[in-house]
């Protein structure tokens, strides 16, 4: 069954136990969906729950962490949907999902490759555990991947060991591991924040080269706008555990309307700009997760903020069809009941 | 701002450390036999009327009971006051030792953290040296140069104990020298005596005191282990290890138990305490917990 | 931009970091950090650096405030109309520079001793620079906390007690109680979340106004560079292959690297329609640096003369403030420069 969707989350709520029995709400009611074959920029500061979400949907969350709440459902191309959220963290069917159905990249390449396995081994073992082929047909799978993600050499290289290669050699190691099995769903976690520019560029172009290429979706995670800009169809911004918007690329940059996203392009320079506008910071900072504001947690930092923000909760408003906005000041179709 | 608000906010990091070691049930509990031990040692004199070394011919090998509580050795020897005065002396040999190895490895290890090169290089190969002997052994063989006595016992107890501490302080320079803090000092122009024992040093004090702990723990076991087989402290001045020493025939250990059982215990509850004490140290002041 | 507005003139600086091997540390080689740059920085600018890791900005920055000392050249400094070499000053006037050029570092976490508190970090580096009395020092403290937007009594607090962008503003308050002329800033905000930034930036440029400061800003991201600089040096493997005002730099970039690294960085305009230059490969070692022009092994441009032949930073014919690194500068400047 192909719907429109490869991925929908609904109310997703994502907890921690911390010490003397604090939840803190990482991921408070979370709900987007992905568009089969497109790119969703999730982007928001740090600790606004963004990878978190990102490990709630492959269900690789630490031990203290609970989802009381909502549902991910997955919907593979020729195969049944499920919601990840029922199934066991450990179990089979999450394993046989996991880095074949939807694989994910890390932010670190240098702590995500083994240190004692040439990546050769790291390569094939993926694929070896989720398809019946023998290690010499997984081997020349990899060479060719390798080859596809522009790694000169790459059958020699291959058995190469993590320290011989560069960041943002590294880096295409990771994306081909990510994507051996051709999933259908990749998840990158802020792929090239540990990179340089130049490098960034090079594999932000490859992300792109290879989607088009083999189609799957993405989510990309960042906090850097001018990347999601720059990649995504789709925008997800994110505070404080909520989805305070979501929309297209054109709803979010050219007609921004929470107070947030606003800000948020306001407050950081955009190059050729050459300090002509003065930033405009945000001011305050983000607030402590063990204690947040009764009404929107942006309401302590908002210039547009009234009593109504300081107590309730705004819910999801529906401005258009694709630019849903959690902020009372906007008008438009109720999406909570 | 008064003089006396500025004291309750500055003093909130010892204040709080001292808040997170009341909750820790077995430092406490250290602490109070370590504290308690330690206050009978050193209030001997209203605790017995009797010395340590008075001989007493019409009270030989009594058990325990009525004016001698833990009974008196076969000289006549008043144990209870034995236990307490030679508390005094074991206690201090164990802290004088780890403290002067404190000392100096705090010193040497600071200053070869903070420069490195050559000066570092030869202390390292000091410190290897010294720790591939056999520790008991070392003690010995130092032991038979120097000669016996209290003060002897110390310094080769600094000797031997300033590596550990020596090893943790270049370590923790090591790393704390590149820190951006340390850097900033520079720039300012301020003296390197001052970066290292005003700056630096503090933020490695915390495994160090811990560190102290456990030496002095170890070096009154070790001062009891020597005086036992004769090579610690001379014979005639009581310590734990020289009372336990009269009674190491075979035939007193069964028959005159009350001359080694008590000190034994002194010692197993004090170390037990100091090294409780140490560990709950250990967890307040973990840099990694703050 | 008059010779008497010059504040610190560096000269042919070169540091190598030596590499060692084997038992007897023998020297095997040496990662050329910064390799003969000649920078001039004038009274009251901000100069951006930039580059990606490893292009020695930061170890040029830790060269100007003497953390490191280099190997050759001169760092002529302005004294009061007076320029003199800082590598060559006797111990005593050494010490009395320091005042003069200070820094603040990258990690805000780092930067502040955590067993000290504000008003202890801030008081050693006044009391031994000034001979300010207790209270005079705890005032000036006090507003300099002010000046950063912090209450003068957080002066009592610890750091841990601090966000990151606290911190941060904290650290710029302490390089400024010494009361220097230029403060070199090592990836201020680097470390900090994107809506931090913004507050950290604009307090800097408010004291440069305020204190009139000169700025040598060091960053790897050519936005905030951008927006902090008035002139911007684009460094690559310890050399600085093009030098112009933040604006021409943008309008008429010559050097193809200077090309490359701004096509490179994502700008949040979904509108701006913009060729991206993709690199080939990676940057090289420094410790062993390609011969000829450094960039010429990913540089697409690149013919005989720039593998044989290191090109000097030199002025453009038509433009004496814009300085580039190139064999080619010249025509590509006729050819209209940008290209981007």
């Amino acid at each position: 069954m192909a719907t429109e969707y490869i991925l929908e989350i609904n109310n997703l709520k994502t907890q921690f136990v911390v010490r003397r029995r604090r939840v803190v709400r990482a991921v408070d009611g979370v709900t987007f969906k992905v568009r089969r074959g497109k790119i969703l920029g999730l982007v928001g500061e740090s600790g606004c729950g963004k990878s978190v979400t990102a490990h709630s949907i492959m269900r690789l969350l630490p031990k203290t962490a609970v989802i009381p709440e909502g549902s991910i459902m997955f919907h593979p191309e020729g195969g049944e949907s499920v919601d990840m959220v029922q199934l066991k963290p450990t179990g089979r069917k999450i394993r046989s999902i996991r880095g074949n159905e939807i694989s994910m990249i890390f932010q670190d390449p240098m702590a995500s490759l083994n240190p004692v396995y040439n990546i050769g081994d790291q390569i094939v073992e993926v694929l070896l555990e989720h398809s019946k082929i023998t290690k010499k047909q997984a081997l020349e799978r990899a060479v060719r991947m390798l080859e596809l993600l522009s790694i000169p050499k790459a059958s020699e290289r291959i058995k190469d060991y993590p320290h011989q290669f560069s960041g943002g050699m590294k880096q295409r190691v990771m994306i081909a591991m990510g994507l051996i099995c051709r999933p259908q769903l990749l998840i990158a976690d802020e792929p090239t924040t540990a990179l340089d520019v130049t490098i960034q560029a090079q594999i932000i172009e490859l992300i792109k080269e290879m989607q088009s290429e083999f189609g799957f979706s993405t989510i990309i995670i960042t906090h850097n706008m001018g990347i999601v800009a720059d990649m995504a169809d789709d925008v997800a911004v994110m505070y404080m555990g909520k989805i305070v918007e979501f929309g297209t690329k054109e709803d979010v940059f050219l007609n921004p309307l929470h107070p947030y996203t606003q800000a948020l392009l306001k407050s950081v320079p955009i190059l050729g700009n050459a300090g002509e506008d003065k930033l405009i910071p945000i001011r305050g900072v983000t607030p402590d997760p063990s204690a947040m504001p009764p009404g929107c947690a942006f309401e302590p930092r908002c210039d547009f903020a009234t009593e109504a923000c300081k107590t309730c909760v705004p819910g999801r408003v529906g401005v258009t069809d694709s630019h849903i906005v959690r902020c009372v000041h906007c008008i438009g179709e109720n999406l909570d009941d | 701002m008064s003089e006396n608000e500025k004291k309750i906010v500055k003093s909130s990091l010892a204040k709080e450390n001292f808040y997170k070691l009341l909750h820790n049930r077995l430092a406490v509990l250290g602490f109070i036999l370590m504290f308690v031990i330690l206050l009978a040692c050193i209030m001997a004199p209203l605790l017995t009327p009797y010395s340590p070394t008075d001989l007493n011919l019409r009270h030989m090998g009594k058990p325990p009971g009525g004016e001698h509580p833990f009974g008196t050795d076969k000289l006549g020897r008043d144990v209870f006051a034995r236990v307490l005065y030679g508390g005094r002396i074991s206690i201090a040999i164990g802290l004088s030792g780890a403290l002067g190895g404190m000392i100096l490895g705090v010193i040497i290890g600071s200053f070869c953290g903070y420069y490195g090169g050559w000066l570092d290089a030869i202390f390292v190969k000091i410190a290897e040296l010294v720790s591939v002997f056999p520790q008991l052994l070392l003690v010995m063989v130092m032991r038979v140069i120097l000669g016996e006595g209290i003060k002897n016992l110390i310094i080769i107890f600094v000797f031997t104990g300033w590596i550990a501490t020596f090893r943790l302080v270049r370590g923790r320079f090591f790393s704390l020298r590149e820190e951006s803090f340390v850097e900033a000092c520079r720039a300012f122009g301020i003296r390197s005596s001052s970066i290292v024992f005003r700056h630096i040093l503090p933020n490695c004090l915390g495994p160090v005191i811990v560190q102290l702990t456990l030496n002095t723990a170890g070096f009154i076991l070790q001062e009891a282990a020597l005086s036992f087989i004769g090579m610690g402290v001379p014979s005639g001045i009581p310590t734990w290890g020289n009372i336990i020493n009269a009674a190491k025939e075979l035939l007193n250990i069964t028959n005159y138990p009350w001359l080694w059982v008590p000190p034994g215990l002194a010692i197993a509850f004090f170390v037990l305490g100091v090294n409780f004490f140490g560990d709950g140290l250990r967890d307040v002041l973990d840099p990694k917990q703050q | 931009m008059t010779e008497s507005n010059v504040l610190l003139e560096l000269n042919n600086i070169k540091k190598y970091f030596p590499i060692t091997a084997g038992m007897f540390r023998r020297e095997v080689g040496a990662v050329r950090a910064v390799d003969d740059i000649s920078l001039r920085v004038y009274r009251g600018e901000t100069l951006g650096l930039v580059g990606e890791s490893g292009c020695g900005k930061t170890t040029l920055g830790k060269c100007v405030v003497r953390l490191l000392e280099p190997n050759s050249g001169s760092m002529q400094y302005n004294f009061e109309g007076e320029m003199r070499d800082l590598l060559s000053l006797n111990a005593q006037e050494s010490f009395a520079a320091r005042r003069k050029i200070q820094m603040v570092f990258q990690d805000p976490y780092s930067s502040l001793n955590p067993m000290k508190t504000i008003y202890q970090s801030f008081d050693e580096p006044i009391r031994i620079h000034s001979n300010r009395s207790k209270e005079e020092r705890r005032e000036l403290i006090a507003r300099l906390l002010e000046a950063v937007n912090l209450h003068p009594e957080y002066m009592y607090r610890y750091p841990h007690e601090f966000s990151g962008g606290q911190r941060q503003r904290i650290c710029i308050a302490r390089a400024l109680c010494v009361d220097p002329e230029l403060v070199v800033c090592d990836e201020p905000v680097s470390a900090l979340d994107v809506s931090i930034q913004a507050q950290v930036l604009n307090q800097m440029k408010d004291l440069q106004e305020k204190l009139s400061l000169t700025y040598i800003f060091i960053a790897h991201d050519l936005s905030v560079v951008e927006y902090m600089s008035d002139r911007i040096a684009v460094m690559y493997l310890g050399q600085v292959l093009e030098l112009a005002p933040a604006r021409s730099l943008y309008d008429r970039h010559i050097h193809p690297y200077t090309q490359a690294l701004l096509s490179a960085v994502p700008v949040p305009d979904i509108r701006a329609k913009r060729e991206r230059i993709i690199l080939e490969g990676d940057v090289p070692s420094p410790a062993d640096p390609p011969q000829g022009c450094r960039f010429h092994t990913r540089c697409r441009y690149c013919h005989a003369r720039c593998i044989e032949e290191m090109p000097k930073l030199e002025p453009l014919v038509a433009d004496s403030e814009h300085f580039v690194a190139c064999h080619l500068a010249e025509e590509r400047f006729a050819a209209g420069g940008t290209e981007a």
